[in-house]
């Protein structure tokens, strides 16, 4: 068939133009978001692995008049920047958004790209949570509530047995803990199991006892409750920037980049004995030990006794059109019964000190860890942690700004106190 | 009336074909470049508001050092990587170009790396590449080489990254090659045949200069891919958008991606480095331009 002229000419054209205009309508179309029997939606999105599929259908159940639709956006680093689109474009993002902390924190400082839940009585919800994890969910004038806590990431101490014994040393984890009740201790452990040459470090990296250490030593780390940044200032940075170096000038550390393949090969080949674990790390280490660690790994008290990393929070954005119902499901899925349901579906850790006293937590052992008590074990390190001020940035001047020099100085590329300039200068350029 | 129409059919209808690519690269080649230029010019944060500020970003952007080492890195791995797989492929194409056994299977082969996902591509190459468990550093054990911390050093990052961006784009350059080549009459290498040119001097002779366009073709296409260098490094640096601990190898896309998208939203300073980045293609293709065009004159 020819296209030169005639009829078949003109249908062509049309059909050109009738696809180009009915591809921008579709571009155009908007969802809605009520359903065609009248019911309320909401639209709920998370990453990674939430697991609140029963403590949605629970509350569906209770809300008959309300329809939950909960969009996995994949991992955190896939959702963050598309969330931020959204906010910043004024639609797509759902009614209830999952911020994992560090993003929280950042988004305290626009407080005003979410429903300020004070407004809708979250201040009642003070003694649902663990206080700091409250706290953290507050602008710092305590004036807006922005989000509510979902998990905690309590902090141990994860072994192997077997290397611990391989250096002659105790393997029960109550004997264990007493090896470490500081961190001055811990190290001095790690030096007695160098001595034993076992072929394997001390820990994955100086990297990984920052954090654990900064919580513990002060109620700020790099930036001070006003919010500017103190890093250069704070005793408690420098301590914890001197106690990572003398780990990296002993030579305990098996200088592997956390989350990097190496670091992950590192479980299965047994190259470090400890390394300080939140209670999610137990799956990841797991996961990367696989089945040929299963119970050479063993959970003990993590020096200090207290800790928390990572965790995160539900949100209601502004542009949400039913904040009232969003405030409603997010309450519901971080109080008592929410978070145990997803304790029990994906093993997340709650952050409501009633489901950590509740027995489905705080008697739970984990199999894969010499059967350790780790209910008891998360839950004492979070219980007792006092709040530390983070700030809005607080993840960026740690991630991009002093870990990276942190592990420069491990690589051999940078040394303790030129690393320790650099970093600050950074940061002061970053934060001004 | 009808005639009149029928003129306008002819004069117009050529234009209304060749619109609708047009249009959609109006809508989402031209238009978001020129809004970028516009975004550049403010200071815009996308969850807060925006200021105009002039040129203020693009005076920031030149006195911060790590743009110049993303800058470095880019040029650097570009030229690391480039170069040999431009030569590579010349070899590979000229090599299939000769009568051998299961040709069509060989020469399909040499695609697959290409259609391989970028991101298997590197996820399995920076475990070859791993600093204590890597394949790379256990053969290089073997020859008694102490091992490498490929993440740690300049060199090592852009070598492991230089090889990772060869391995899947050698192949396909070698076909675009190959195909240029079977366009050369057999006749003109008869006649050097005749004469008593060497294979290698009618390689150099008859073969490079005939193949000029498509080798500025091939060395365009490169710039503008591996100026926008992005998933291999990332992936090196374990999604880090840092790209080592000293940013040993963060490209420009990679600064662009951390200060628009991933740490501090500064779309404003975002945009004026995709400007920059726009521009030095644009040179970078030109010099190449000039370069094959006087070298094989």
């Amino acid at each position: 068939m020819s296209l030169r002229n005639g009829p078949s000419r003109r249908a062509a054209v049309l059909a050109l133009v009738a696809v180009t205009v009915l591809g921008m309508t579709a571009a155009c179309s908007r969802k809605d978001d009520a359903t065609a029997d009248g019911k309320t939606k909401l639209v709920i999105q998370t990453f990674g692995k939430p697991g609140i599929d029963q403590a949605v259908a629970a509350f569906q159940a209770a809300h008959p008049d309300i329809v939950v639709d909960h969009q996995k956006l994949g991992e955190l680093r896939d959702f963050q920047p598309k969330l931020v689109q959204w906010l910043g474009a004024g639609k797509g993002a759902g009614d209830v958004v999952m911020l994992e902390e560090g993003v929280l924190l950042g988004y305290l400082r626009q407080p005003d790209n979410f429903v300020n839940l004070l407004d809708h009585g979250g201040g009642d919800l003070k003694g649902n949570f663990l206080p700091w994890k409250y706290q953290r969910g507050l602008t710092p004038d305590g004036k807006k509530l922005v989000g509510l806590g979902t998990d905690v990431g309590g902090l141990a101490m994860c072994y192997r047995t077997d290397l611990l014994a391989k250096a002659g040393m105790p393997t029960d984890r109550a004997e264990v803990a007493r090896l470490w009740p500081t961190w001055e201790a811990y190290r001095a452990a790690g030096n007695a199991f160098k001595a034993k040459n076992t072929g394997a470090a001390w820990t994955d990296s100086a990297t990984g006892v920052v954090q654990p250490y900064a919580m513990q030593g002060g109620d700020t780390i790099f930036f001070g409750q006003d919010n500017t940044l103190i890093a250069d200032s704070n005793p408690n940075v420098r301590r914890t920037w001197d106690y990572a170096n003398s780990l990296i000038s002993d030579g305990l550390t098996a200088k592997l980049t956390t989350w990097s393949k190496d670091w992950e090969a590192g479980f299965k080949k047994a190259a470090f004995a400890t390394m300080p674990c939140p209670a999610w790390m137990t799956g990841v280490i797991k996961a990367n030990a696989g089945d040929e660690g299963a119970g050479k790994w063993d959970v003990a008290t993590i020096p200090g006794g207290t800790g928390n990393w990572g965790g995160s929070y539900f949100a209601v954005p502004r542009q949400s059109k039913h904040p009232k119902e969003a405030y409603e499901l997010a309450k519901y899925l971080t109080g008592k019964d929410g978070q145990l349901a997803v304790y029990k579906e994906v093993g997340a850790m709650p952050s409501s000190p009633q489901a950590l006293e509740d027995p489905a937590f705080r008697d739970s052992r984990n199999e894969y860890f010499g059967n350790a008590p780790t209910g008891r074990i998360f839950a004492d390190s979070v219980r007792t942690m006092r709040p530390v001020f983070l700030g809005a940035r607080h993840q960026e001047i740690w991630e991009s700004v002093f870990m990276p020099q942190l592990q420069a100085v491990e690589q051999g590329k940078s040394t303790s106190e030129a690393a320790w300039k650099a970093a600050n200068a950074e940061a002061r350029g970053r934060v001004g | 009336m009808r005639q009149r129409l029928s003129r306008l059919d002819t004069t117009l209808s050529p234009y209304l074909y060749v619109a609708p690519f047009f249009l959609l690269f109006a809508v989402f080649g031209l238009f978001p470049l020129l809004y970028t230029a516009w975004v550049s010019l403010h200071d815009w944060n996308l969850l807060g508001g925006h200021t105009f500020v002039g040129l203020d970003n693009y005076g920031a952007l030149f006195a911060d050092p790590h743009f110049w080492n993303a800058t470095g890195n880019t040029v650097g791995m570009f030229a690391l990587s480039t170069v040999p797989q431009l030569l590579l492929a010349l070899g590979i194409a000229n090599a299939l170009h000769k009568r051998m056994r299961a040709r069509t299977a060989v020469r399909l082969g040499i695609l697959l790396p290409n259609i391989t996902s970028v991101a298997a591509v590197g996820i399995v190459f920076s475990l070859l590449f791993a600093n204590n468990f890597g394949l790379a550093n256990w053969v290089l054990g073997l020859a008694g080489v102490d091992p490498v911390n490929w993440t740690a050093e300049k060199w090592s990052s852009w070598s492991a990254i230089a090889v990772m961006v060869d391995w899947r784009w050698t192949g396909w350059n070698a076909l675009i090659y190959l195909a240029a080549m079977q366009t050369i009459p057999a006749d003109l290498y008869e006649a050097a045949a005749i004469e008593g040119a060497s294979a290698w001097r009618q390689f150099w002779r008859i073969t490079v200069p005939l193949l000029r366009p498509t080798i500025l073709f091939t060395a365009v296409i490169a710039t503008i891919g591996g100026m926008q260098l992005f998933a291999e490094p990332l992936l090196l640096a374990s999604g880090r958008i840092e790209g080592g601990s000293l940013r040993q190898f963060q490209t420009l896309s990679m600064y662009i991606y951390e200060r628009a998208f991933s740490r501090d939203f500064d779309y404003g300073y975002g945009s004026a480095m995709a400007w920059v980045l726009f521009l030095l293609i644009l040179v970078a293709s030109m010099v190449n331009f000039a370069l094959v065009r006087r070298g094989s004159r």
